[in-house]
């Protein structure tokens, strides 16, 4: 198991664990979202062979109502 | 043509709008009162905010995006609650991302939390970066000409003076600065941010800015789908009388009778 930095809090996960995964746990698949890694965007194409690793700090982002 | 058909479309970054006034999303009810409120503006362009996901909460709460017909609307994700160059930059590469590939945002990088006031020194370097990025950047900005005239400089878009503090409802605070601004760009000039009610919106379009972005004014009505339908026909109305060009002020009366012909 490694513990990474979701949307600012501790999360444990699987080893070896990609984003389409992580997504996929958190049922947000298929929703209009982008994610970060490290600041860093992965591109939607991306997400099944981006693989996380410990201390990852992840975001994912949506769009919201904002003026 | 026509004298009541003299205007010019609005053109941003290419694309042609009929509609000169720009709404928000925030603050309304729910997604059902920003649709309603969104269609009674005839607004072309909406703003929106990127931040982080609900995790594990909610996942079915309805998504904005998914709650508006998107096929009406140009998209303008913004850079609200920015502080840092660094933020509103990395702000802007998420919707991007997340609207495939999407061009277009407004950039706000703030300086000050009680007033909202732009920092506009750090507000150049992000525009900066963003243009040469590639992004097409709409611009928040303080009502100095020559910031203002700067960004167009750097290459942005559109440039977006505040009438007065965001969500302060206070109106055109400076109108010969904005319109010094809008004498000297060559590139679409909106206020954004500050307008109260209708007669602010028309205010502005009288002193020939080119829109208007707002989002409180409607949505802290208290009938916003109203208040959406007075902007859309002030804004209208501000820009006729602006094109029409005004009667010069005069201190003493002038009859509108003729004085000739009177039988008394």
């Amino acid at each position: 198991m490694i513990t990474i930095v979701l949307n600012g809090e501790n999360k444990t996960i699987d080893d070896d664990t990609n984003i389409e995964q992580l997504l996929q746990s958190l049922s947000l698949e298929n929703k209009r979202l982008a994610v970060e890694i490290n600041q860093e965007i992965i591109p939607r194409g991306n997400f099944n062979s981006h693989t996380l690793n410990e201390s990852d700090k992840v975001e994912i982002v949506q769009a919201i109502g904002g003026g | 043509m026509s004298d009541t058909n003299i205007d010019s479309p609005l053109v941003i970054a290419g694309k042609t709008y009929t509609s000169r006034l720009l709404v928000g999303t925030g603050k309304y009810k729910d997604n059902e009162e920003t649709r309603l409120a969104l269609d009674a503006s005839g607004a072309e362009i909406i703003t929106i905010a990127i931040r982080r996901t609900n995790i594990g909460q909610n996942p079915d709460e309805p998504n904005l995006l998914d709650a508006l017909p998107l096929d009406k609307y140009t998209l303008l994700p913004n850079t609200a609650g920015c502080y840092t160059v660094d933020d509103a930059v990395r702000t802007c590469k998420l919707a991007r991302e997340l609207l495939g590939g999407h061009k277009l945002v407004k950039l706000e990088v703030l300086g000050d939390e009680k007033t909202l006031f732009p920092d506009t020194i750090e507000t150049l370097k992000a525009a900066q970066i963003l243009v040469d990025d590639g992004f097409d950047v709409m611009v928040y900005t303080n009502d100095d000409p020559l910031i203002a005239k700067e960004l167009e400089n750097i290459g942005c878009v559109a440039v977006m003076p505040l009438a007065a503090p965001i969500g302060s409802g206070l109106g055109i605070r400076n109108p010969y600065n904005i319109l010094t601004i809008i004498e000297n760009a060559e590139v679409p000039i909106l206020v954004d941010a500050g307008v109260g009610t209708a007669s602010d919106a028309a205010i502005a379009m009288e002193l020939g800015c080119d829109g208007i972005l707002m989002n409180t004014a409607i949505a802290a009505a208290q009938h916003p789908v109203l208040m959406a339908s007075a902007m859309k026909k002030a804004i209208e109305s501000g820009r006729e009388a602006y094109l029409a060009g005004r009667m010069p002020k005069k201190r003493f009366a002038s009859a509108s009778s003729p004085i000739e012909g009177t039988f008394f």
